[in-house]
């Protein structure tokens, strides 16, 4: 689960981090009564979504009088904005954070993150910050410093300090720098933070260490004991259609193609969007009804396939193991019945209890193409949203 | 042979009584699994299912003889029970929980590593539907009958996906000697590689088939592995050629987060290794087949 960069800030500055002065607004108002607030000549205003790469999109403002904030906040707020890292669609802005300017020395990167392959936390840092980190990785790995740690003893000194020295922050920033990677480092394992990443953090010309930037986000199986953080999801940010899954207990991805997809299974999910594709379709999401899919359920699942306009064609995919071919058969045929759709659907099932749910599908005399194999599924499915779309 | 498990394993159930830990202990019982007990903290000396209940692993492995265990504990007590199961000297564990945290797993793992390696417990999953050596023993989930027995070993994250390899391969009648789901989380027990290397020692086994996903480097490490350790061929499948990057689709570890993780870099990176790919998801029956008939 992401979470804004005002709301990593309140989390860091528990964690001891220090940062520039700001403020969150609401409105165009708001941002300028902060700006007084905050003092100084120069401030940065910065769109509120859940996105990277806000800077190059000119959703990251640097504003020198009380009107340039206004009209900065007048260009973001209530604005769909798009960024390399949100899609076509963009993200709806709807806060801003006002933040008092800083002058920079030196920007670096400072990052934690979960290392799936090492299995352990891995701290990351590169004296070259400000600029994406994949970037670099490509063209200049040997600029990145990454240190593991060690489970059972947690973040050392040690460590903590070799990487303020890759980072070529020593001097009188040597025991802030260490303060700053300690704090980090226990607010991702303290909140179950997937990453922690602050890019830049920069050194002032005053010689201080702020976290200019801040994103993190976290692990959705723990948020049952974080009930602080899975306060701060906003769903604004979120693909509606994502939120009604969630609320139904289904998995789903909203895709860009028009073949409306419901499977029982992420692998065998991601399998038959893949059929579809090389059968010359596009697949219009990615669903999985997981295990145990009664009627209602299957039901729930056609209703938010279906809620995408783009969709001309619907493709089921069932293997049935803990489900029932039968149950989800039944489910199928009431849905098509309550939304009364119009939309060609390919029903393909198999495993548990599969003749007694063919047997529903072909009694209902509903207009339903069936299905034996997964590549007769996709295919027939590619052929009806053409057929449709003809 | 077969690997992890066979007819003789005795097996017990950690979450016995629960709602879904007693319909799959039923299941594995009907399929002809040796289970002989279960677990659940407080209900120890009851009959479940006809079988004793013991309150803690270590009383199930003293009293029962228990080598083997299943896992339908909650996310937010699994990881506790697999550590249990690791600490009173169960073999093989698999873990059927979807959703626990992954702070948790680092912890599983870290503490499964103090166990000298021929100690240590065998753990796959969580997330997983489970090991299945067809005729001889479940230890898991899935549809038991979509399974006859044979000579390729399976290795997969997905559980429906496995079951449409099965499926494939018995109407071809092709047989499985055990097929292995690894699950979709991000940190699992046991990889692909990890698995092969079982697959490879045992003399039952002839091709070996593995099916990966989008996300993280396992499935190149595997390839690696078999190029370099494995006499037996190796065929895969990769699912998610239509996943975005940056999106989970539904499996926690099914991310694309960084170079080489997609599912078209994976199989350009297994075809130079040597392994033979699946073009499409319906095919995995079929191209086992034409590697069965090459042996």
């Amino acid at each position: 689960m992401d979470i804004h960069e005002y709301q990593a800030k309140e989390i860091l500055a528990e964690y001891g981090i220090k940062l520039a002065e700001g403020g969150l607004a609401y409105t165009v108002e708001e941002a300028v009564q902060r700006s007084r607030e905050i003092g100084g000549n120069v401030w940065v205003v910065k769109a509120q979504i859940h996105s990277g790469a806000r800077g190059k999109a000119g959703a990251i403002k640097v504003c020198r009088s009380h009107e340039e904030i206004e009209a900065a906040a007048e260009a973001l707020l209530g604005k769909k904005l798009v960024t390399h890292q949100t899609g076509p669609a963009g993200k709806l802005c709807l806060k801003l954070y006002i933040e008092a300017g800083t002058d920079i020395a030196r920007e670096v990167y400072l990052a934690f993150m979960m290392d799936r392959s090492h299995e352990r936390i891995v701290m990351v840092g590169s004296a070259q910050g400000g600029m994406d980190i994949e970037t670099l990785a490509t063209t200049n790995p040997d600029a990145i410093k990454k240190i593991h740690i060690e489970p059972a003893v947690g973040l050392q000194d040690f460590q903590a300090r070799t990487m303020a020295f890759a980072l070529g922050l020593n001097g009188e920033l040597l025991n802030h720098t260490i303060r700053t990677i300690r704090g980090c480092y226990r607010a991702l394992r303290d909140l179950d933070a997937n990453i922690l990443e602050i890019n830049p953090l920069v050194v002032t010309s005053n010689n201080e260490l702020f976290a200019l930037d801040a994103k993190m986000s976290f692990d959705e199986n723990a948020l049952f004991r974080r009930h602080r953080i899975s306060e701060l999801r906003d769903n604004t940010q979120i693909d509606p259609r994502e939120i009604a899954a969630a609320e139904a207990g289904l998995s789903y991805v909203g895709l860009d193609g028009d073949i409306g997809c419901m499977i029982n299974g992420a692998g065998l999910a991601m399998a038959t969007m893949d059929m579809i594709k090389l059968a010359g379709g596009e697949p219009a999401n990615f669903l999985d009804v997981g295990g145990g899919a009664s009627a209602e359920r299957t039901e729930k699942a056609f209703r938010l396939v279906l809620a995408d306009s783009n969709v001309k064609a619907m493709l089921v995919n069932i293997f049935a193991g803990i489900n029932r071919c039968d149950w989800i058969a039944e489910g199928v045929v009431q849905a098509v019945r309550n939304i009364g759709t119009t939309i060609p659907l390919v029903v393909r099932l198999s495993g548990t209890n599969v003749e007694e749910g063919r047997r529903i599908i072909a009694d209902s005399g509903l207009p339903i193409i069936t299905a034996e194999t997964l590549a007769e599924a996709a295919e027939k499915a590619v052929h009806a949203r053409n057929q449709a779309v003809a | 042979m077969a690997i992890l498990i066979n007819e003789r394993t005795r097996i017990i159930v950690q979450g016995f009584t629960g709602r879904i830990g007693t319909f799959h202990a039923q299941e594995m019982i009907d399929y002809g699994s040796n289970v002989v007990g279960g677990v659940t903290p407080g209900k120890g000396g009851q009959k479940h299912l006809g079988l004793p209940v013991f309150n803690t692993v270590q009383e199930a492995v003293e009293q029962a003889g228990a080598e083997a265990s299943i896992v339908f504990v909650p996310p937010a007590f699994a990881a506790d029970s697999i550590m249990e199961a690791a600490d009173a000297g169960i073999k093989y564990c698999v873990s059927i929980t979807d959703g626990i945290p992954t702070q948790d797993m680092m912890t599983v793992k870290n503490f499964l590593r103090l166990f000298p390696k021929k100690n240590r417990m065998v753990l796959t999953g969580p997330n997983c539907s489970g090991t299945i050596s067809p005729g001889r023993s479940m230890l898991g989930i899935m549809p038991g009958h979509i399974y006859s027995r044979g000579i390729v070993g399976v290795v997969g994250r997905s559980g429906t996906l496995g079951y449409e390899a099965a499926d494939q391969m018995r109407r071809l009648n092709i047989g499985i000697s055990t097929s292995v789901g690894i699950g979709g989380d991000p940190i699992i027990g046991s990889s692909h590689r990890d698995i092969l290397e079982k697959l490879e020692e045992d003399p039952e086994t002839r091709v070996a088939m593995m099916i990966g996903e989008i996300g993280g480097p396992m499935e190149v490490e595997a390839g690696v592995f078999a190029k370099e350790n494995m006499s037996k061929p190796l065929v895969a499948y990769i699912a998610g050629l239509t996943a975005p990057p940056g999106r989970r689709m539904g499996h926690a570890g099914a991310i694309i987060s960084s170079a080489g993780e997609s599912a078209a870099e994976k199989v350009e990176r297994l075809k130079e290794l040597g392994v033979t790919i699946c073009p499409t998801p319906s095919l995995m029956g079929e191209t086992v087949a034409q590697v069965l008939a090459g042996l």
